[in-house]
């Protein structure tokens, strides 16, 4: 075989300085820039992460006061999910694939793109404001009356950077949705996509659909604050409900936002590290917008306990069942997929089996959540932050990790230290058990989240928590070791070096600033694994 | 599909008087006491008036199909909104709930 040659022109070398990364119209450059953003926004959440793990090592709240506890668990909230978690997947990986995936030069609109990102960066620098202004303590969800009436502390600046940082979001969903409409190369209609462009699809119906709800939402919360509207003010007619229920109206699909771009992501390094095409290819595809469509029907899940009717509780929880099927198809398609494949072990492939138990316990536990009994009990317990960790940080950003695992060698031209790579992936999935599976227990047994104190007897499920996230915070700090140091070390990659189909594997690694010289026109089956296929096109 | 329907200046007046008529509609039936019509009647002639302002002023009457889709799935999801929130609302006077100790 060959020893690839690292090519001399490529879209980072097209342009040098500071005014080509920040002026640039490429899609891949401004995956970099948002891939940078977001990671520094991940490790910020993650310092409040660190010093709540921190504080419930022990039962006494003898490290912050009740005040400050509250201010961390709330920016580490608002911080993982608006500034890193809703663009990652999409933002990052989505930006720069969807293009070379169906055979374009970038997205449909360049310069909106560029502006997403500046958006983004706009409501961030507001968010950052709040966090040295002396921070924010209503918890990411930022429920009325006390968001609106009560707290004293930033939540105009927070509510304003979230506000802000939503356009980000609806710009992106809005580029994706026209340019898979538009861009897609001859012949590549739409059951040829891979199953990662159908996925952002979805999550794009989801970002234009929901985001302005949560965009008025929170100016509503705005308005009141400043000019005393009394929308969520029952002494003057108004309901604090409301609040929940516009609020969980874009957030529970925002979940679907977070999730499905992931699921996408697993969809092409399963298929890749199994030598076989994707099982019920279709059924994974319409699973996707199944998903995007229920995830709308079943909001009211979060507000059982909130003063809702129990008639609107029984509807609510009978729906929030049914996202259970399409998650359930796209899970036992996969397995299917698994099912007698070529496996390999590879880094990506290790994130993605590690997913596989972390997606199935928390999308299983949710279904303990969506029942209406053990809500009563199981509500505002440890219970549901262990699950929604296991979906967003077990679900998305496993998913997140293998893509950037998968895909670096293409966005970068150079591989990474396998070893250590795989060390990390295994790092990852022991340290987040650790830390978040004593939390379901913890929650069986009755600790409320977001308190700073708890009974003696909860102290070694704690502590288990604790050194569980230590490991966890090393097992994310060692990727930024090596994939850094791979950027000028690590060995050439080459086009394609898993082997993989799919037409952003065709373009040169790192890719020409126009990803194709010619648009290319024979355009395969998606996921052809066939003998003839691997042998012909050396995919070995 | 690339063509611009452009549409002549009286119908575009012709839609701006009917707004401000039922605008002046909307301000005379605040005055008649209707009970609980009142807000029906209120968000019937603003869904009139939103109609008319997304056929013509935003050429939705003259673009694709594909268009007229988009726009009648997001009144989907609005109403999926609406739909759902009233399910609790108009279901709170159902359960007479008895104070304890009585």
């Amino acid at each position: 075989m060959e020893t690839p040659v690292y090519p001399a022109h490529n879209y980072l070398s097209n342009g040098h300085g500071l005014k080509s990364w920040l002026l640039t119209k490429d899609h891949k450059r401004i995956a970099i820039l948002y891939l940078i953003s977001i990671s520094a926004f991940f490790f910020l959440g993650g310092l409040f992460a660190v010093g709540i793990r921190l504080e419930l090592t022990t039962p006494q709240g003898d490290l912050f006061q009740p005040d400050t506890y509250n201010k961390f668990f709330t920016l580490h909230g608002v911080i993982m999910v608006f500034f890193f978690l809703i663009p990652s997947v999409p933002a990052v990986l989505g930006n720069f694939l969807i293009p070379p995936m169906i055979g374009a030069k970038d997205l449909a609109f360049p310069r909106i793109n560029l502006l997403s990102w500046y958006i983004y960066v706009i409501g961030g620098i507001f968010t950052l404001f709040a966090i040295v202004a002396g921070g924010v303590d209503t918890g990411w969800t930022f429920y009325t009356p006390y968001s609106s009436a009560s707290s004293s502390t930033n939540v105009a600046a927070t509510a304003l950077g979230v506000f802000i940082a939503g356009f980000s979001s609806i710009l992106t969903g809005l580029n994706f949705i026209v340019t898979i409409h538009r861009m897609r190369a001859p012949g590549l209609h739409w059951f040829k996509l891979p199953l990662f462009v159908w996925a952002h699809y979805a999550t794009s119906l989801i970002q234009v659909l929901g985001t302005p709800v949560v965009a008025i939402t929170i100016v509503m919360v705005f308005a009141e604050r400043a000019f005393g509207f009394g929308i969520f003010d029952p002494q003057r007619g108004g309901d604090p409900v409301l609040f929940q229920h516009l609020f969980w109206f874009y957030s529970h699909p925002a979940v679907y936002i977070m999730i499905l771009p992931a699921l996408g992501v697993i969809s092409e390094i399963v298929s890749t590290f199994s030598r076989k095409r994707i099982f019920g290819y279709s059924f994974v595809a319409f699973s996707s917008l199944a998903i995007a469509v229920f995830g709308f029907i079943v909001w009211a899940h979060h507000m059982f306990v909130a003063g809702i009717t129990v008639y609107a509780a029984m509807v609510f929880s009978f729906l929030s069942f049914s996202v259970a099927i399409p998650s359930a198809v796209k899970v036992f398609n996969w397995s299917a997929t698994l099912h007698r494949g070529s496996l390999s072990f590879e880094a990506p492939m290790l994130y993605v089996y590690g997913f596989f138990g972390l997606f199935l316990i928390g999308g299983l536990t949710g279904l303990f959540l969506a029942t209406l009994g053990t809500d009563i009990h199981l509500h505002d317990t440890y219970f549901v932050v262990a699950h929604f960790h296991y979906i967003m940080v077990g679900g998305a950003i496993m998913g997140y990790l293998g893509g950037i695992h998968f895909w670096w060698p293409k966005m970068i031209g150079r591989m990474y230290s396998e070893f250590w790579s795989r060390i990390s992936a295994i790092l990852v999935f022991v340290g987040f058990n650790l830390t978040f599976f004593p939390q379901f227990v913890l929650g069986y047994m009755g600790m409320p989240r977001r308190y700073h104190m708890y009974p003696d007897e909860f102290q070694v499920l704690n502590v288990l928590s604790s050194g569980g996230a230590a490991v966890l915070g090393l097992g994310y700090l060692l990727p930024v070791i090596y994939l850094v140091y791979s950027i000028k070390y690590g060995e050439v990659a080459g086009n394609n070096p898993w082997g993989a189909s799919g037409l952003e594997w065709r373009t040169q690694s790192p890719p020409l600033t126009e990803n194709f010289l010619e648009v290319p026109t024979d355009i395969p089956e998606a996921y052809e694994y066939t003998p003839k296929v691997i042998r012909e096109a050396k995919l070995v | 599909m690339s063509s611009v329907h452009v549409s002549p200046l009286s119908t575009y007046l012709t839609i701006f008087t009917a707004l401000m008529v039922l605008s002046a509609i909307t301000v005379g039936a605040a005055f008649v006491d209707l009970g609980s019509l009142n807000p029906v009647v209120a968000l019937a002639i603003a869904g009139l008036k939103a109609t008319l302002v997304i056929l013509y002023f935003m050429h939705v009457k003259y673009s694709s199909r594909l268009t007229k889709l988009t726009v009648v799935l997001s009144m989907f999801f609005v109403a999926i909104l609406f739909a759902e929130t009233l399910m609790d609302y108009a279901t709170r006077g159902w359960l007479n709930y008895v104070p304890m100790g009585q």
